[in-house]
């Protein structure tokens, strides 16, 4: 199973791998979710959604589904 | 004439840049709309030196010129259309130094645009407890600009930035990144077919849907030598173009931004772990509406008694005054009550928009919308319909516009479509006076009356019929569309006085002017309507009185001969030819001629009560006695009764009942359908309910 912002958790670090997926709307990479840049998560909803990360500084919350659509790799 | 430079503010949402404009320009501004559009434009003057004066535009944040709202349309609208009587001479991109490196990709775009401009950076009081310390000389080279470190909240930094301004020939107009280097043959092609234009507005052209007046995608379409290409290759380019501006701003701030996280001090982590806590954080979230609601019901009960009562001796005055004639009674049995059914709301508006924008500034609005979003989800809802729900206990208008940053197109119909359900302030006019009515004066416990539990079962009532019917749509709308959801959680702030009583002036300001003139016809149409007659029966009402009257006091005959002028006025008739429709909800025709006027607005309502009520007695009362003196002439009781005041107080939550709310949701639905489903819906749904309610409890 390939690790993804959604298997993280509560304060786990990761840094993002690729990004391929057409899903993944222009907007969350202009809030500084790209390749490379660590991310960390927060917190969660009941039911583990939405997630509440932190992106290359930026404090942000998704969804389940667009965040098991982003590849980490946990450090 | 004296100088006027043209200054556009843009800038991310919450980087306080509504703040560094309410600094600029004081009370100095005015809020419009957009020509054909419902985004609010907001714009000021602010005075830079002697003879000189800026005219500043708050554009709505955007996060980036690829938009993807109607309010982000607006920026990029605005900056690729040299023409427009708003282009900015001098663009002013706020950003807030916690963020920087996210609020410089929009800078690199703007300055792309070649247009002059300064970089603000706001909140410069936090660095030092962020332990943040910049380079500015390194960042205002590298990035090609001059920048102005200001702190809205301690009111610093303000002059250098009118200066800045003031002296804006000076600014470089040149791109400080070269952002589109990632694909040189596409754009070189590009630039070939159009020698005259910049690159980067063609590619925004290219990828985003505007209106860019002389230039259209159209144009490049058809043009032989460059094709567009598919649009998922459009998105990679857009996000390598992306890539290229971040590693930019990376290799910059490597240099001109130091944190030491040692110095980093926060209580947003300590916060957040409370508030979006996955009990305590509901737990406080219910805390704070029920203090909303207590505010409401509670806190403006004085001053809008003290309203009520100054408008009624207002009245008295006047009649007393000035000299008896048709004139004068216009004046005082029209306009005066009338006026009164407008002022008497400002109280409870005020409240409402004080704690929307107290939890909006402080940041608290994101965590709700995070809480909820779960679970809104389920009812084919979005966590960002919090807001619009939310705000719709004041006014389903700004409720509505609210829904625009729902990117979901189903979830945000359904909200647009569910919004007229909660218990909006127009509604509380009608809802106070009623329960005042016909719901017992006593507590139960300690601290809740009946009173206040009835009209807090109703707002709970609007709230979750809203959630119901969503639930319903989703099941029933089928519109498929893609479902992405980012929300930025911004940090925690304590809100600025200055903002937060800005915002409460203007909206009450719009809620009132809005609705009052509305009201204000209203009552003078209906006023003329009780005033005169089409037949003797009217004119000759006290002959007819007398005559068959005789053992009448003088007192009791002139109350018989008003309420049988009113009966045979036009109203009058209006009002009997409906009451077969109503009386089976336990109304008589004066409820009923209240229910249709409230189709132009529901505070309407009392407002026509107190008209036609008014016409009809001499002394001057305040409204609330008027009414519980009214009996139903078929039953003997009193017309305000617990059946039929249920029944009406269901009806007004059902019905859709407000023109302004249909016209914004066809506006922003962009067709008749939606706003006609909603008014025939709601209306056959508040007639059952309301008859089933009358039918069982009278």
């Amino acid at each position: 199973m390939k690790t993804t912002i959604a298997s993280l958790k509560r304060g786990q670090r990761a840094l993002i791998k690729e990004i391929t997926s057409d899903i993944i709307p222009l907007k969350l990479l202009e809030m500084g979710c790209l390749p490379g840049n660590e991310v960390e998560l927060l917190q969660t909803a009941p039911f583990q959604c939405p997630i509440y990360l932190t992106i290359n500084g930026s404090h942000l919350a998704i969804r389940k589904e667009i965040a098991a659509q982003i590849e980490v790799q946990i450090i | 004439m004296a100088k006027q430079i043209k200054v556009s503010l843009i800038g991310n949402p919450n980087t306080g840049k509504t703040s560094v404009f309410n600094l600029l320009t004081g009370l100095n501004q005015q809020v419009g709309n957009y020509p054909g559009i419902t985004v609010e434009k907001k714009e000021g003057i602010c005075k830079l030196s002697r003879g000189v004066k800026a005219h500043i535009l708050d554009l709505p944040g955007t996060y980036s010129l690829n938009a993807s709202s109607l309010d982000e349309n607006v920026v990029i609208e605005l900056l690729l259309n040299k023409k427009d009587k708003d282009f900015p001479d001098v663009a002013v991109v706020v950003s807030d130094v916690e963020n920087l490196k996210r609020n410089l990709l929009l800078f690199t775009q703007i300055k792309d645009l070649e247009i002059p401009t300064i970089l603000v950076i706001n909140m410069a009081d936090r660095m030092n407890r962020k332990g943040i310390t910049l380079d500015i000389p390194l960042l205002e080279k590298e990035l090609n600009t001059k920048i102005s470190l200001v702190s809205a909240r301690k009111n610093e930094g303000i002059d250098e930035l009118k200066k800045l301004i003031e002296s804006y020939t000076s600014l470089p107009k040149t791109p400080c990144v070269d952002a589109l280097s990632f694909a040189p043959d596409y754009f070189d092609r590009l630039k070939k077919a159009f020698p005259n234009q910049s690159v980067y507005k063609l590619w925004l052209v290219i990828t985003q849907d505007v209106n860019f007046r002389k230039f259209s995608k159209q144009d490049i379409t058809i043009t032989p030598d460059f094709k567009i290409k598919s649009e998922s290759e459009l998105k990679r380019l857009q996000q390598k173009e992306t890539i290229k501006r971040y590693q930019f701003i990376n290799d910059v701030l490597k240099r001109g931004l130091v944190t030491d996280e040692k110095a980093a001090t926060g209580m947003r982590a300590k916060l957040d772990r409370v508030l979006t806590h996955k009990f305590w954080g509901y737990f406080i979230f219910f805390g704070i509406l029920l203090l909303i609601f207590q505010a409401i019901y509670d806190w403006s009960s004085y001053p809008m008694d003290m309203i009520d009562e100054a408008f009624a001796w207002l009245s008295e005055t006047t009649k007393s005054v000035l000299p008896a004639g048709p004139f004068v009674d216009l004046i005082t049995e029209g306009i005066i009550p009338g006026l009164g059914g407008i002022v008497i709301f400002i109280p409870q508006i005020a409240f409402l928009f004080l704690f929307i924008s107290i939890l909006e500034e402080s940041g608290y609005m994101s965590r709700v919308v995070f809480l909820m979003d779960r679970i809104m989800r389920r009812f084919g809802l979005s966590g960002k319909s919090v807001v619009p729900l939310v705000s719709g206990t004041a006014c389903a208008i700004p409720a509505v516009m609210a829904t625009r940053n729902i990117e979901n197109w189903k979830e945000r119909l359904i909200t647009i479509l569910v919004v007229p359900f909660t218990t909006c302030a127009a509604r509380l006019p009608v809802y106070l006076i009623i329960i005042a009515l016909v719901i017992p004066d006593e507590k139960v416990g300690w601290i809740f009356s009946y009173q206040s539990l009835t009209l807090m079962f109703l707002y709970f009532l609007g709230f979750g019929t809203a959630v119901g019917a969503a639930w319903i749509l989703n099941k029933i709308l089928k519109i498929k569309s893609k479902s992405y959801f980012v929300i930025e959680m911004p940090g925690y702030k304590v809100p600025l006085f200055k903002n937060v009583v800005i915002n409460v002036v203007e909206k009450t300001k719009a809620f009132v002017f809005g609705a009052g003139k509305i009201i204000l016809a209203i009552s003078v149409i209906l006023w003329v309507l009780a005033s005169f007659g089409p037949n003797e029966n009217f004119s000759n009402a006290e002959e007819i009185i007398t005559s068959t009257n005789n053992d009448l006091s003088q007192e009791e005959l002139d109350n018989e001969i008003s309420s049988y002028k009113l009966e045979h006025s036009f109203i009058g008739y209006a009002g009997k030819a409906i009451e077969p429709i109503v009386a089976p909800l336990g109304y008589d025709w004066k409820i009923g001629i209240g229910i249709i006027s409230s189709f132009a607005a529901r505070e309407v309502f009392v407002g026509t009560l107190a008209t036609i009520y008014s016409v009809g007695s001499d002394e001057e009362e305040t409204i609330k006695n008027r009414m519980a003196a009214e009996v139903n002439q078929k039953t003997g009781k009193p017309l305000f009764n617990l059946a039929s005041g249920i029944s009406l107080l269901l009806f007004y939550a059902f019905a859709m009942q407000c023109m302004s709310t249909l016209a914004i949701v066809k506006r922003e639905t962009n067709s008749w359908k939606w706003p006609m489903v909603q008014l025939v819906f709601m209306s056959i749904l508040a007639y059952a309910i309301a008859l089933i309610a009358y039918q069982v409890l009278k």
